[in-house]
């Protein structure tokens, strides 16, 4: 029960595109086509999770005993480079038809600042490790979720007239925010 | 010496880091609700943009090429760290507000940018100045959002009160609460980036 509340958190109440303005970028640069938004989002819930069990692990192991916590922000960002490219490589050896298909958005990852962004606050948040992994594929599924939502309008945008200075991200950012209005409306559904 | 000079106004405007070319959204988006917010975010994201551009541009002779990117990173996260802990300590009420978006100023991506376009193909004067261009616009854009977002939302402007604005019975200034929330901050900056083209792409 406890970790379907987390889940519901993640992916609606506090959505974390549309609510905590976390992977942006991805969000805005690889939603004009929803086959694209899809691959994103399945790299995204893999290296997340990963990321996330990883950075625990360090965080509990060599930061806390040893009182490192100012070294946080550069050991993470290492490990998620790191771990990234790790992935990469064993993917194009393992599985060759899942590395065609998330290949391309693996590199983009690494800047993506939802996957330290979710590190970070698992440790702020002290979840244990069982929350701390819900709360990574929940708040990944999220980013998917509002991903692939928002390249659906997307696609139907290119078809409408749009006044020539709204046109291209002015025009995407608008439709962004009637999309993050609407997830307002699951405020309170859960507290967490 | 004009050069130089263009090299510094570059990112005020014409290449400015939010509003044109679209880098670092996410603290963009994330910490405007104010313009104390805005300006004080920019300000941090300047002297990471600095410091990082004068440092890499001293060693872009020693950094071997193929790891250049996770050595960029590493100076970066250094100069963050730097600043993450000096808020905490001057402003405590700032770094509060701001919270997780300081640390997060590593994956920005103008940071990563500047170093990998300018810093490590130009001397440390004009690395420098780069920087400061590019932070003093970034810092500018946030305000000026943070402002707009200020205003409308909380009738305020710099937590101050505005004394023309319209009050309703109550003495209560009518706002638009909106646009201090998150989907303002969307519809907001999309209407300031189309302002901008307009502006811009009539001349």
């Amino acid at each position: 029960m406890e970790y379907l509340i987390i889940i519901i958190a993640t992916v609606f109440v506090n959505n974390i595109v549309l609510a905590q303005f976390l992977g942006i970028c991805p969000f805005l640069g690889v939603s004009k086509k929803i086959n694209t938004a899809v691959g994103m989002a399945g790299a995204v819930v893999f290296v997340m999770t990963l990321a996330t069990i990883v950075t625990f692990l360090i965080d509990k192991a060599i930061l806390k005993p040893f009182d490192l916590g100012f070294l946080q922000t550069i050991s993470f960002i290492l490990v998620i480079a790191a771990l990234v490219q790790m992935v990469e490589i064993m993917l194009k050896k393992l599985s060759p038809s899942l590395y065609q298909a998330l290949g391309i958005f693996l590199p983009l990852i690494t800047t993506n600042c939802a996957v330290l962004g979710v590190a970070i606050l698992t440790i702020q948040k002290d979840l244990n490790l069982i929350q701390g992994i819900v709360y990574a594929i929940g708040n990944a599924i999220g980013f998917g979720l509002a991903l692939v939502l928002f390249a659906g309008i997307r696609e139907h945008i290119e078809l409408m007239v749009v006044p020539k200075g709204m046109r291209g991200v002015p025009i995407a950012l608008v439709v962004a925010g009637i999309l993050s209005l609407a997830f307002m409306g699951f405020a309170g559904l859960v507290k967490f | 010496m004009n050069k130089t000079l263009k090299v510094f106004t570059n990112g005020f405007i014409k290449e400015n880091p939010v509003l044109v070319l679209l880098l670092g959204m996410c603290p963009t988006l994330a910490v405007t609700s104010s313009a104390m917010n805005g300006l004080g975010m920019g300000l941090a994201t300047t002297f990471v943009l600095i410091c990082s551009n004068i440092v890499i541009s001293l060693m872009k002779n020693l950094i071997p090429g193929k790891v250049r990117i996770p050595s960029f990173i590493v100076v970066i996260a250094s100069f963050v760290t730097i600043v993450d802990l000096m808020m905490a300590a001057y402003v405590p009420a700032l770094h509060k507000q701001l919270g997780i978006f300081i640390p997060l100023i590593v994956v920005n991506c103008i940071v990563l940018g500047r170093a990998e376009a300018y810093a490590s193909k130009n001397n440390v004067f004009t690395s420098f100045l780069d920087g400061t261009g590019m932070g003093l616009g970034f810092a500018l854009a946030l305000t000026v959002l943070g402002g707009v977002r200020e205003i409308l939302g909380a009738g305020q402007f710099f937590g101050m009160n505005i004394p023309i604005y319209p009050n309703d019975s109550q003495g209560n200034p009518i706002t638009i609460l909106v646009f201090v929330l998150a989907p303002g901050a969307f519809i907001a900056l999309g209407y300031l980036i189309a302002i901008l083209n307009r502006i811009t792409k009539s001349n």
